[in-house]
């Protein structure tokens, strides 16, 4: 009996969005097995891991609060993906996003005005799109690789966030812990829901998810920018511009994932720390293809990712094991995922050997 | 004289793991294979050799650990990118994100754990030396190691036939698959070697440069090692070069130090990513050498069916 991957005459749709639930149930499958692994019952790990986690209002707060930032960045990426735009940086647009909104917040620590919130989401909209700008720049005037620029400026926005927080906006009352001030309440995004910590951010991140959707499927950009993708040679020959493409793919990654940063600092963190993400834009990257690149399935996707780190949380208080197992089943996700694609553009056809098949008849 | 050969050292020892890791990445690019994956890669090793070197108090053991991990990771991102034909940017991105995580994962329990490092070369008579002893015959062993690899890719890409076949593969698979080679599996034996290299280059940061697991002790190294072989336009010895060169700007930071300079740590530790990004852009802005050198299907699936 042998294998072969047979080219399919049409994608199949059906295995397209079939795989990211193939993958979540290996993802599951792989948990199973780690988990006994590590000497624990492996039914009451999974159940600590995916379902404890919310199973109260609260909790689903938490899920759809940590879920904001990561669908804010993958709605972003996913656009500069379909164009073949590969921003993997959206972690350092997210810093520079912080870094903007949370500016704003402490250069208006005194005011009371109902604008300082709003002023604060420009700028880290803003500063998003400036840090994504670099790399865009870079590509279409130097043809340098966008995957790498953007990637090297994650670590840079980094230092620059520590250097603020260390020096020039430390809190001069924070017993020299790198740290701004709290920010005012007027610089700090409303509750939604009464007893949870979720905030209108999620509502940001619900708008960006629509007006994505909007973007790619209803607007002539939008289908140029999918028709740049798709076929390159093709965009070119109907005049569809390179650069404007590059240009676009990578601000609107960058404005979302600049959003997403001052949701962060605006929300549940209430100031700046040297580190304001546990890594939602990489998470984000992951997100953008389990979701297919689709803003509908970004959503769910986001929704998946946030229980991975809520789970592992959860899994590292109450069954004593490292919080880094979310990393894993993150990476694990991915790769089952893009194993399980495939299927949309090929078959596995069985073949056997004359003899058998000959007695077989 | 000491100041200059000393500097030369440190130099060699910071840019040693971005030979071992660009070189690794340039065979696999050169057979066609874009592998994003050498961050990834790169902290298994580290992390797997280190491991290996504190259980069995045995270094070499553990750059061997090292070695077959990084091969052996390597292999999930072939199967993915090669066999089953995904995206290489996708898989190799994933192979990054989850050899981070398995790599935090796995060496939990040895993050403060302390281990006998490989020690510098001592030639009797010979590194005692005044002024050339210490620069010529007192490295790491490793970086003797790496250099006589890079003498060894070298041979083997341009002057050997393996190699020119490999080369082939990188530039048209569809000929060499229509001439009878293998194809699948040529590119199969490059991103493992590949991966192999990332996984020294990792064990030399774990066990050499700075002996200790910290997760992504890496510090974006893979990365820059990718750039490196742009920056290089796939000629190995421009690759020991560029390695160098980013060693040199890793050091600026120590020497600032120093001196005395009273300047944020900071700006300094941006220095390597900041001129990362600097070169990269100044090699490629000539679109036409990057086509020219880079392997013709780079980075392309390859199915021999279609």
């Amino acid at each position: 009996m042998r294998f072969h991957l047979e080219p399919r005459p049409e994608p199949s749709r059906l295995a397209g969005w079939l795989s990211p639930l193939v993958a979540t149930i290996a993802v599951l499958g792989i948990g199973f097995v780690l988990f006994s692994a590590m000497g624990k019952n492996p039914w009451h790990a999974l159940y600590v891991f995916f379902i404890e986690p919310v199973d109260t209002l609260y909790d689903v707060g938490e899920l759809l609060l940590k879920a904001s930032p990561i669908m804010l960045c993958a709605v972003g990426l996913a656009i500069g993906y379909r164009a073949n735009v590969w921003n993997i940086g959206a972690e350092g647009q997210l810093i520079m996003g912080a870094i903007f909104g949370g500016g704003v917040a402490l250069a208006f620590h005194d005011s009371a005005s109902p604008l300082v919130l709003p002023l604060m989401l420009v700028a880290g909209l803003l500063g998003g799109m400036a840090w994504a700008a670099i790399p865009a720049f870079l590509r279409t005037r130097f043809n340098a690789n966008e995957i790498l620029v953007s990637l090297m400026l994650v670590y840079v926005a980094s230092f620059i966030l520590s250097l603020l927080v260390h020096d020039a906006w430390r809190d001069p009352e924070g017993f020299n812990f790198p740290q701004s001030k709290m920010f005012t309440d007027v610089a700090l995004l409303p509750n939604m829901v009464a007893e949870t910590r979720l905030n209108v951010g999620f509502l940001l991140a619900l708008a960006a998810v629509a007006l994505g959707w909007v973007f790619m499927r209803k607007s002539l950009v939008g289908y140029q920018m999918r028709v740049a993708g798709l076929a390159p040679a093709a965009a070119n020959y109907a005049g569809i511009s390179a650069r404007r493409t590059v240009w676009l793919g990578m601000l609107i990654g960058g404005g979302c994932a600049g959003l997403a940063g001052v949701g962060e600092v605006a929300g549940p963190i209430g100031q700046l720390l040297p580190v304001v993400s546990p890594g939602y834009g990489f998470a984000a990257i992951i997100v953008a293809f389990v979701g297919r690149l689709h803003p509908v399935g970004i959503f769910f996707a986001s929704l998946l990712m946030s229980l991975l780190y809520l789970g592992g949380e959860a899994a590292q208080m109450q069954l004593a094991l490292p919080s880094s197992v979310t990393g894993l089943f993150q990476g694990t996700l991915l790769f089952f995922l893009l194993a399980a694609d495939v299927f949309i553009n090929f078959r596995l056809r069985v073949t056997y050997p004359a003899v058998i098949a000959a007695k077989a008849v | 004289m000491d100041h200059v050969a000393q500097l030369l050292i440190l130099t060699l020892a910071a840019g040693t793991p971005l030979v071992f890791a660009a070189l690794g990445e340039l065979v696999t690019e050169k057979s066609g294979v874009l592998n994003l994956g050498v961050e990834g890669m790169m902290l298994v090793g580290a992390v797997v050799a280190f491991i290996v070197a504190a259980t069995t108090k045995s270094p070499w053991l553990g750059v061997l650990a090292g070695m077959i991990a990084g091969a052996a990771l390597s292999l999930v991102f072939a199967f993915v990118a090669l066999t089953l034909q995904a995206n290489q940017v996708a898989s190799g991105l994933a192979l990054s994100l989850f050899g981070i995580g398995l790599s935090a994962f796995i060496g939990l329990e040895y993050v403060s754990v302390v281990i006998e490092p490989i020690k510098p070369l001592v030639v009797p008579g010979l590194t005692d030396l005044p002024v050339i002893g210490a620069m010529l015959f007192g490295h790491s062993p490793l970086v003797y190691l790496s250099l006589v690899l890079f003498g060894l890719i070298q041979w083997f890409l341009f002057h050997s036939r393996a190699g020119l076949i490999l080369r082939a593969v990188g530039e048209s698979p569809q000929s060499a698959h229509a001439i009878g080679y293998p194809v699948l599996r040529i590119r199969y034996l490059a991103v493992m070697f590949g991966g192999a290299c990332a996984g020294v280059g990792g064990a030399y940061l774990s066990l050499v440069y700075n002996p200790s697991w910290t997760e992504g002790m890496t510090a974006g190294r893979g990365w820059i090692a990718l750039a490196l072989v742009v920056f290089a336009t796939w000629k190995p010895w421009r690759v020991l070069a560029g390695a160098y060169l980013f060693g040199g700007v890793t050091l600026a930071q120590f020497q600032a130090q120093g001196m005395g300079v009273d300047i944020p740590s900071q700006y300094l530790s941006m220095l390597p990513y900041i001129a990362t990004i600097l070169v990269l852009a100044f090699i490629s802005r000539d679109a036409t050498t990057i086509k020219l050198n880079a392997p013709a299907s780079l980075g392309k699936s390859f199915h021999p069916y279609r």
